[in-house]
């Protein structure tokens, strides 16, 4: 018996110390916004680069910021880039900047499980603003059903869902109706973790998902790959333009194209209610959080490879997937910044 | 044993083997101690700027930097009740049955099962009341009680299916086999004479259970009760699951909410900046209190009743 | 017989009967939870989903193998922790120790074991994260090692202290130090009693999920060593039973049955050495 045990206990430890020799190991944490696009790359990556794994963990933008902060992790990942006094934190920790590097750009789109809608509902700034606020609660209310002639809206309570982690999908959601309503901006405010006044709470734009796929007349919003990819009907929301816009490609890089030319040195832009025509107004870059100096340099250079190939190759691969691909001008100064990473 | 020399029990390796085993034993109480120290001394914000206000105030707002435990504290107590009520009645009527009526075969293979079921583990739980205890409650369950029972504040209000009733009733198959196994030693141990007097003065075998056994092993059970209700207040995966993630005070059994578990749980991993990190230690600190509390009611509870049934109470 | 006597009768067994259905009600759930998991997990465990790594989101095909070898390194370690802690620590309780330390260490041990398992996840996480500034299966181990430290304990210091005082005596009378004893007489002596313990503590641990959440955190990958953030089976059913994708969700089912599967047959194995073995006290 103790033979037994002895020799399993060795077999382990060999497996162990096997599995250890060869693949360099990176962590990283961060958005569930991109996680489907991150899971492929790293994914498509480790199948060109055998040697390379990078484990990306979805827990929500807060806890990319939080962890990379505290170091736990090599890098982190977030849609709401890190505020003034969260750089400084970092600064502050580990001596030298974080960098933001923008990856993709994404929607946040309200999507809902009403029986007997399965079309695209029109959603205007004020409505969207009042059903979170708590002050409009059914969907047959006049500013829903005033933007949706012709729909047959029923009478039942929304459940409204929102995230219960800290979460950069939240931050531009909450960004937006800070822009197009004073009463959220006062009351809420924005921020990856705010103080909902009414809803349940789901963890991850993957719970979100859940919960509102689950639950009926529940009314939330996601990252548009993620309404895709469950076969969840998704509305159009009105710019400041005037029109009503559907989260696709076109109109999330259309929300692009003004950061495209005046991006800041630090990448920290926001583009939700952005002008022009065709621009879907709660569109956002998401970044990946890099510290500028790693001390293992074998890390440090797999990252700066995979950041030169997320900016080339990578960039093929997110349309498949419903984000939409970097302006060229931001790609170019990324590429230069790459420098930065020592 | 006589006296031996310092160097020949050393020799023969006795106070080695005592000093070894020794070290192991102090080690529980190092780790338990550091364990402790550690939830204070990583709570110390909230504590200095909130005092005493902490566990009265309901806001949560990681933005603005304020944090009142008291929608969690509300959350946790809620559905470790709403736990209670079901489990309690259910819990003592098993084991009165597997106690005095089952024959002895019986009681144990009821018993051993009951015991598989204490040993399933909370994600388990959850992952049945996400796709089975969830649809169930909003689609029947709770329209029912809104149907027949609406007109309490605790049946009222849109049924989402997640919520403290939901979280409740989850918590409770979770308890139940607490109740049961403890309440069925204790009630065994009441001795055989206090039944067989009251049989012999004409009672029904109902009527000498219900006021002579029961009320003999009345702090047994009691104790039986604190044990679960410890084993509820801790719960984290299942209730994370059906509760609903919002921190709420309501009335409504529907209403989503949150417990202190869940809350760290979730958020533990991203709480930025220190006063919100510390905020959810102190949480913890508050759960582990509670929970330390009732254990060692329990313990005590148990104990005394156990004393009584051995005889050492008069007939 | 008198209408009083016929109405107490009639309670009587009314009464009797409704505490065989709570009886019933709960057995039957645990069947009930069988059948579900049997039910659902048993149609969705297939080759993949021992062999195969998780797949992008959203993508079909992938697995939990990493998730199963994650979750034996990490069960693993937590016995390398707990059982020599729990074991040793019971001898000395058992065979060495006075009064006081005795109850000191036991009241230790039971404060231990009452702290709900996501405490134990922060106090794994400030002990072991972030001084190592990473995400381990080292931590993850650790922190389910001190939650089968009391089961193992005090279990193990019950079937030693069971042990006759007769067979003690007889092998110091034979000129046997009391190591000697206890490692050639005593321990052998309540080994069933020993094994079932620490079987049950496993068994236990092996379905935690709480404490997990930051240490081990979790990984799409294989965890090469012990330094480096690992997926677990239960964790990854957390993950998958919220999110949204159908493959996911049978994912989660299949993960559910094989856990449930291996914690039951754990413990029904340990109670069946316990009913065959040597007289134990009525815990």
């Amino acid at each position: 018996m103790k033979r037994l045990a002895l020799l399993f206990l060795a077999v382990l430890a060999l497996v162990a110390v096997g599995v250890a020799q060869g693949a360099l190991s990176i962590n990283g944490a961060g958005a569930t916004f991109p996680y489907p696009m991150y899971s492929k790359w790293f994914d498509d990556y480790h199948k060109k680069n055998s040697n390379v794994e990078i484990n990306y963990q979805s827990i929500g933008s807060g806890g990319g910021i939080k962890q990379v902060t505290e170091g736990t992790v090599d890098f982190g990942a977030s849609d709401g880039p890190m505020n003034d006094e969260q750089l400084k934190a970092y600064q502050d920790k580990h001596g030298f900047p974080i960098l933001h590097f923008p990856t993709v750009l994404g929607a946040d789109v309200p999507t809902y499980n009403i029986s007997g809608v399965s079309g695209e509902l029109n959603f205007t700034p004020e409505a969207l603003a009042a059903i979170f606020l708590g002050k409009v609660t059914k969907w047959n209310d006049p500013l829903i059903a005033g933007a949706n002639k012709g729909v047959n809206l029923p009478g039942n309570d929304i459940v409204v869902v929102h995230r219960s982690d800290g979460s950069g999908t939240t931050y531009i959601w909450t960004d937006y109706l800070s822009k197009v309503s004073e009463e959220w901006k006062s009351k809420v405010g924005k921020g990856t973790s705010v103080n909902w006044p009414v809803g349940l709470g789901g963890k991850g734009n993957e719970g979100v998902a859940g919960l509102i796929k689950q639950t009926p007349n529940a009314f939330g919003y996601v990252e548009l790959i993620y309404a895709i990819q469950n076969q969840m009907p998704y509305g159009k929301v009105k710019n400041s333009s005037g029109e009503f816009i559907k989260a696709d490609l076109a109109s999330v890089t259309a929300a692009a194209a003004g950061a495209a030319k005046s991006m800041p040195d630090d990448f920290r832009v926001s583009i939700t209610d952005a002008p022009g025509k065709t621009a879907y107004p709660v569109s956002s870059f998401t970044w990946l959080l890099i510290p500028s100096k790693f001390s293992d340099g074998t890390k440090r250079d797999a990252i700066k490879g995979f950041l030169k190939w997320m900016l080339s190759d990578g960039q093929n691969e997110v349309e498949k997937l419903s984000y939409a691909k970097l302006p060229k001008e931001v790609v170019t100064k990324e590429t230069k910044d790459l420098g930065k990473i020592q | 044993m006589g006296s031996r020399s310092f160097v020949s029990k050393l020799r023969d390796g006795d106070e080695i083997a005592r000093l070894v085993t020794f070290i192991f034993a102090g080690s529980v109480v190092l780790i338990t101690l550091l364990l402790v120290f550690e939830l204070w001394r990583e709570s110390y914000l909230p504590r200095h700027k909130f005092g005493f206000g902490f566990f009265v105030t309901s806001v949560w707002d990681p933005i603005f930097d304020k944090f009142g435990a008291l929608p969690f504290i509300y959350g946790t107590m809620v559905t470790a009740g709403v736990a209670l009520l079901i489990a309690v009645p259910l819990g003592i009527g098993a084991a009165i049955f597997l106690a005095e009526l089952a024959p002895a075969r019986v009681s144990d293979t009821l018993q051993f099962f009951i015991d598989l079921l204490a040993a399933v583990p909370s994600v388990i739980y959850g992952l049945l009341g996400v796709f089975i205890v969830i649809p169930v409650m909003r689609q029947y369950i709770q329209p029912a009680l809104k149907n027949s029972l609406g007109f309490l504040p605790f049946f009222q209000g849109p049924a989402y299916g997640v919520g403290f009733l939901t979280a409740g009733m989850v918590l409770a198959i979770m308890v139940i086999p607490y109740i049961i196994s403890v309440s069925r030693e204790v009630l065994i141990s009441v001795p055989r004479d206090q039944r067989e007097a009251a049989l012999a003065l004409g009672a029904t075998r109902w009527e000498s259970t219900w006021k002579v056994v029961l009320p003999f092993a009345r702090t047994g059970i009691m104790g039986s009760i604190f044990l679960a209700l410890a084993r509820a207040l801790g719960e984290t995966m299942a209730v994370t699951m059906v509760i609903g993630n919002t921190p709420t005070i309501s009335a409504s059994l529907f209403s989503p909410g949150y417990s202190i578990a869940a809350v760290i749980a979730n958020e533990f991993t991203e709480a930025t900046g220190d006063l919100y990190l510390q905020s959810l230690i102190e949480l913890g600190l508050v759960l582990f209190l509670l929970t330390f509390l009732l254990n060692g009611m329990a313990r005590l509870l148990i104990v005394v009743t156990s004393q009584r049934g051995s005889g050492m109470g008069q007939a | 017989m008198s209408r009083r006597l016929r109405w107490r009768k009639f309670v009587s067994h009314f009464m009797l009967t409704m505490t065989g259905l709570c009886a019933l009600v709960a057995t039957a759930v645990l069947f009930f939870i069988l059948g579900y998991l049997v039910y659902h997990g048993g149609t969705s465990i297939s080759w993949n989903f021992f062999t195969k790594l998780p797949a992008p989101v959203g993508e079909t095909g992938g697995g939990m193998a990493n998730a199963i070898v994650g979750s034996a390194k990490l069960l693993l370690l937590a016995c390398l922790l707990g059982v020599p802690i729990g074991f040793f620590g019971a001898i000395y309780l058992a065979e060495f120790s006075g009064g006081t330390i005795a109850f000191v260490v036991r009241y230790a041990a039971d404060l231990l074991n009452g702290v709900p398992s996501i405490v134990i996840g922060i106090f794994a996480y400030s002990l072991v994260v972030l001084p190592f500034k990473h995400f381990s299966t080292l931590a993850g181990g650790f922190a389910l090692g001190l939650m089968m430290i009391p089961i193992t304990l005090r279990s193990t210091e019950e079937f030693l202290r069971a042990v006759p005082r007769a067979l003690r005596e007889g092998a110091m009378a034979l000129g046997a130090s009391q190591w000697k004893t206890i490692a050639s007489v005593v321990v052998p002596a309540a080994y069933r009693g020993i094994l079932t313990a620490i079987l049950l503590a496993f068994a236990r641990v092996a379905g935690e999920t709480a404490p997990l959440l930051f240490t081990a955190f979790g990984n799409r990958f294989w965890s090469p060593g012990w330094d480096q953030p690992t997926a677990s089976l239960p964790v990854m059913i957390f993950t998958y039973a919220i999110a949204p994708y159908e493959d996911w969700h049978r994912q989660a089912w299949a993960a559910g049955l094989v856990l449930l599967g291996l914690i039951l047959i754990i413990n029904i194995i340990a109670r069946v050495i316990l009913s065959r073995g040597v007289a134990i006290p009525r815990t």
